[in-house]
């Protein structure tokens, strides 16, 4: 036990002693997350949007007025015909169209569904999406408003806005963040951590000394541990304290699954750490395997649903997205254990097999 | 020789009052020889006594804190261009690439200090043909023994016809009969005129050198032929010499 | 018997990194293991430490089997591998604490042992060890092997690249833990470090040359050695070449020495032969070769030496 103790103080010398890496650790969280909050905002203002009004009744002009009045659009065109509103798109005057249908106000109860067509420029995908999905989100409004009976459909955007009610981007991105820096500071700090200690040399002698592979592997990822969990907690309080990101949850349970993640993005490091030869294929595998998929497929930035059904498949197998599933339903709408268990087990299941994978890997010998 | 090497009166290397300090610790001290063109110079000292951070001076890599050094006849300070064009170098730790064939590196080294392809391609026959290299020209440099890899590095640096070759170390963990072998290579350079700079861990490798400094603590403890050495300090070899210098007690 | 090797060999896909190797070292020796940089040495002794499993033959260290009783044979070695591989943001002192608590001791219960080594860097013991001389690192690393007492000592070369005071000083502490009944195996480039062993073996392309104490290897060499100077060295050894009796010609120190076959008597001719070759003041003299000498005599009939 003492030797496991001493390893671990060993490695927190290393990590204390290179100030440079230790301060780009605890610093760049906190910057990614100002990034995120206040530049890379994907929060839509002042969208430049036109209007072909062919109902031209009082209902329409509500619609219009409500449209203009949400701070997200701002509309610069009243079309007459459909030729301006081409034209329109693809000089890039406007970003969307929106054409209210001649029987918007008299037949809105019609469940027909073609009452109001919003047309995007799809070349910007990502806008184009968020625009149709904030638009649509204001007609379901409006037309219930006028309505008063629900609609399915009205229902099923209603879920989307109501748990993120000021649409900002920056509560989105919290947990995806969070995901983000805990598997970059856990898989890769670790995995180049002890492929380092290849390089060296010095794992020749630690390989020759007493020491169990347990014990090795231990000693070098406990103070990652401590280090991610700063970092899960520096994030989380920019977040909810700089950007009034709601917490429903319980702190508790937010813990404990940040704890599972961390758990699990170091076990990847290490298992990294196994194949990799040296540093700086260690990086690059963590680079290239874990970073790119945590951010492209986890759901973090481009939506799972909007995918390709390939690759919506394959997002099942990333585990940042379990992680980022559990950090919202419990940040932003209180579940508990009993909403989240699912997350956690598949973590807890992801985990497992990395670790029996990497102590299967972890040789005794060179070779 | 041209007209600056002229100028400078034959000699290839000339230190004046050398200083290199590094914050408080003084790594030069006062250093002063020169070296005659055309002789094979044992540049010697204990792990730490300052000769890396010379050579690095010598070579243009590192500026003085004070003093003067020419070397090839150009003040190494204000020309440091026109001294890297006339010198080679050739360290242990560095010296071509593994993953490029021999012949790819001869073209490299070539290219890079500016040599046409016919010369390079003339060249790299006639080194090739001295080393008994000529069936190995296409293979990777990996595959090659690390004595190999020396002389042919050494080759490398004098393709260019240098003033001047500095070799640092050349012969460290090499096999003793590469390792004479690689002198020969040298004495036959000097033959030809260039002058070499050598350091070497190898105390009988001093001998095989026309002079001989050893360095301590920053100083020049001692600069003469090996044999003048060896009458001053009484001492039967050079490794007494050596040691007799550096540890006096 | 700390070592014994039989029949080992090693290869990696196409490579033969060791071929047929088979010998002994006694439990307190001083071996040295001397051969040039890809010889092997490394690859055999990673062999001895459980690094490396065996391609095939018998090995038995301390009388254990590096491959099945790796970890009981872990405790019994100190190894100190050829590039320097200690933690170079660690000072001196955490460096020692460390690799002392892996092994389950501390630097206070074997002091005595490392005393010697330890004394001499201990002035500097706050200080890092990436800001070490070549010499210190070296006996900093020698600690380090050396903190749990291990019965077998395996040194990779320790000395390349340090110059010839921190060598023979090493050697030195050597042969004072030698005299503490630690079994001591060591590599080296250097040809005059082993006349310091008590027994050498040499190596060559994943071969062994000869195994046998200094005094008999150059004992049982036959050859004939002459010294040959008086004359500018490079144009000495081509007129000594040009003879047509002679093996080889290799510089050394101030002199030559010249290789002639057993009794062969043409060898008076020599100075003769440089003589009306120009060298008017050549001296040539019989002597006794030295263990560098022999070794050479030895790897040269490996000619081809560029694999």
């Amino acid at each position: 036990m003492k030797q496991l103790w001493r390893f671990i103080v060993k490695e927190a010398m290393h990590i204390l002693r290179d100030r440079r890496t230790l301060s780009v650790l605890l610093l760049m969280p906190l910057a990614q997350i100002l990034i995120f909050g206040y530049v890379i905002s994907t929060e839509i203002k002042d969208a430049r949007i036109g209007v072909l009004d062919k109902a031209g009744d009082y209902a329409s002009e509500g619609l219009r007025n409500r449209l203009a009045a949400s701070g997200y659009f701002k509309v610069e065109r009243i079309f007459v015909n459909e030729e301006e509103v081409a034209a329109a798109l693809r000089s890039g005057a406007v970003q969307m169209a929106v054409v209210i249908g001649p029987g918007f106000g008299s037949a809105s109860s019609d469940p027909d569904g073609s009452r109001v067509q919003l047309l995007a420029d799809a070349s910007e995908a990502n806008t184009a999406q968020m625009l149709v999905n904030y638009a649509e989100g204001i007609v379901r409004d409006y037309e219930q408003e006028l309505v008063g009976v629900q609609a399915k459909q009205a229902a099923l955007v209603e879920v989307r806005m109501a748990y993120n009610p000021s649409l900002k981007g920056v509560f989105m991105s919290v947990p995806g963040i969070m995901a983000m820096i805990l598997m970059l500071v856990s898989a890769m700090m670790t995995s180049i951590s002890i492929t380092r200690e290849k390089e060296y040399g010095s794992m020749e002698i630690l390989l020759v000394s007493p020491l169990k592979p347990w014990q090795i592997i231990l000693g070098k990822v406990s103070p990652y541990v401590f280090l991610s969990f700063l970092n899960a907690a520096s994030i989380l309080a920019v977040g909810v304290g700089v950007f009034k990101v709601p917490m429903m949850g319980s702190w508790l349970l937010l813990a404990l699954v940040n704890f599972l993640y961390i758990l699990l993005a170091l076990s990847l490091g290490i298992f990294i750490s196994t194949v990799a030869p040296n540093q700086m294929v260690a990086m690059f595998i963590s680079l290239f395997a874990l970073m790119l998929p945590t951010i492209l497929l986890s759901g973090f930035i481009y939506p799972i649903e909007n995918m390709p059904v390939a690759l919506q498949w394959f997002s099942k197998l990333m585990p940042p997205r379990y992680y980022i599933e559990a950090v919202k339903v419990l940040m932003f709408k209180g579940a508990g254990l009993g909403v989240v268990w699912k997350e956690l087990l598949l973590m807890l299941a992801f985990l497992g097999a990395f670790l029996s994978l990497s102590v299967y890997n972890f040789k005794v010998r060179l070779e | 020789m041209d007209a600056a090497a002229q100028r400078a009166g034959g000699a290839a290397i000339r230190v004046e009052d050398l200083v290199k300090r590094f914050g408080s610790f003084t790594a030069n001290d006062r250093l002063n020889f020169s070296v005659a063109s055309g002789e094979i110079f044992g540049f010697l000292g204990a792990n730490g006594a300052g000769k890396t951070t010379a050579i690095k001076i010598l070579c243009g890599l590192s500026a003085p804190t004070s003093g003067r050094v020419e070397v090839a006849g150009y003040d190494v300070a204000r020309y440091p261009e026109q001294v890297k064009r006339r010198i080679g170098y050739m360290s242990q730790h560095f010296s071509l690439y593994n993953d490029l064939t021999v012949y790819e590196n001869i073209r490299l080294f070539g290219a890079i200090y500016g040599l046409s392809l016919s010369v390079i391609r003339e060249r790299s026959d006639q080194l090739l043909r001295r080393l008994d290299l000529k069936e190995q020209r296409n293979r990777l440099l990996g595959t090659l023994s690390l004595g190999w890899k020396q002389k042919l590095a050494f080759s490398v640096a004098i393709l260019h016809r240098p003033h001047i070759v500095f070799l640092d170390e050349p012969t460290s963990g090499v096999d003793p009969i590469t390792r004479r072998q690689f002198w020969e290579q040298i004495y036959q350079a000097a033959n030809e005129g260039i002058t070499v700079f050598v350091t070497t861990h190898y105390l009988d490798e001093a001998e095989y050198c026309q002079r001989v400094s050893i360095m301590v603590e920053g100083r020049i403890a001692a600069l003469d032929t090996p044999k003048a050495l060896k009458e001053q300090g009484r001492s039967e070899s050079m490794n007494e010499v050596f040691l007799k210098l550096t540890r006096p007690n | 018997m700390m070592i014994s090797v039989h029949e080992l060999s090693k290869g990696y896909g196409d490579i033969q990194a060791l071929e047929g190797l088979s010998f002994e070292v006694q439990g307190g020796e001083l071996f040295g293991v001397l051969g040039p940089d890809g010889a092997g040495k490394s690859t055999l002794f990673r062999i001895l430490l459980s690094l490396l499993l065996p391609g095939s033959g018998t090995v038995r260290v301390g009388g254990l089997d590096p491959v099945r009783d790796l970890h009981a044979l872990r405790k019994k070695v100190g190894y100190m591998p050829g590039k320097f591989a200690l933690y170079e943001d660690l000072s001196v002192e955490e460096n020692l604490q460390f690799f002392a608590s892996v092994f389950g001791t501390t630097p206070a219960a074997n002091y005595e042992l490392i005393k010697e080594v330890y004394q001499q860097i201990e002035p500097f013991k706050k200080r890092p060890a990436g800001k070490l001389s070549g010499g210190m690192k070296q006996k900093l690393a020698l600690s380090c092997a050396l903190i749990h007492r291990p019965e077998l000592l395996v040194l990779d070369e320790p000395t390349t690249g340090v110059d010839a005071v921190s060598r023979s000083e090493f050697w030195a502490l050597l042969k004072k833990l030698k005299a503490h009944g630690i079994t001591i195996l060591v590599a080296t480039p250097y040809m005059d470090e082993a006349a310091l062993c008590d027994r050498v073996a040499l190596m060559q392309k994943g071969r062994l040359l000869t195994v046998a104490s200094p005094g008999e290897v150059v004992r049982d060499f036959e050859g004939l050695f002459y010294g040959v100077s008086g004359g500018h060295p490079y144009g000495l050894i081509q007129a000594c070449r040009a003879f047509e009796p002679v093996v080889s010609v290799f510089p050394f120190g101030e002199e030559l020495h010249v290789r002639f076959n057993r009794d062969d008597e043409a060898a008076e001719h020599l100075v003769d032969h440089l003589k009306s070759s120009g060298f008017s003041g050549a001296v040539v003299r019989p002597i006794a070769p030295n263990i560098e000498d022999c070794f050479m005599a030895l790897m040269a009939t490996e000619n081809d030496l560029k694999g």
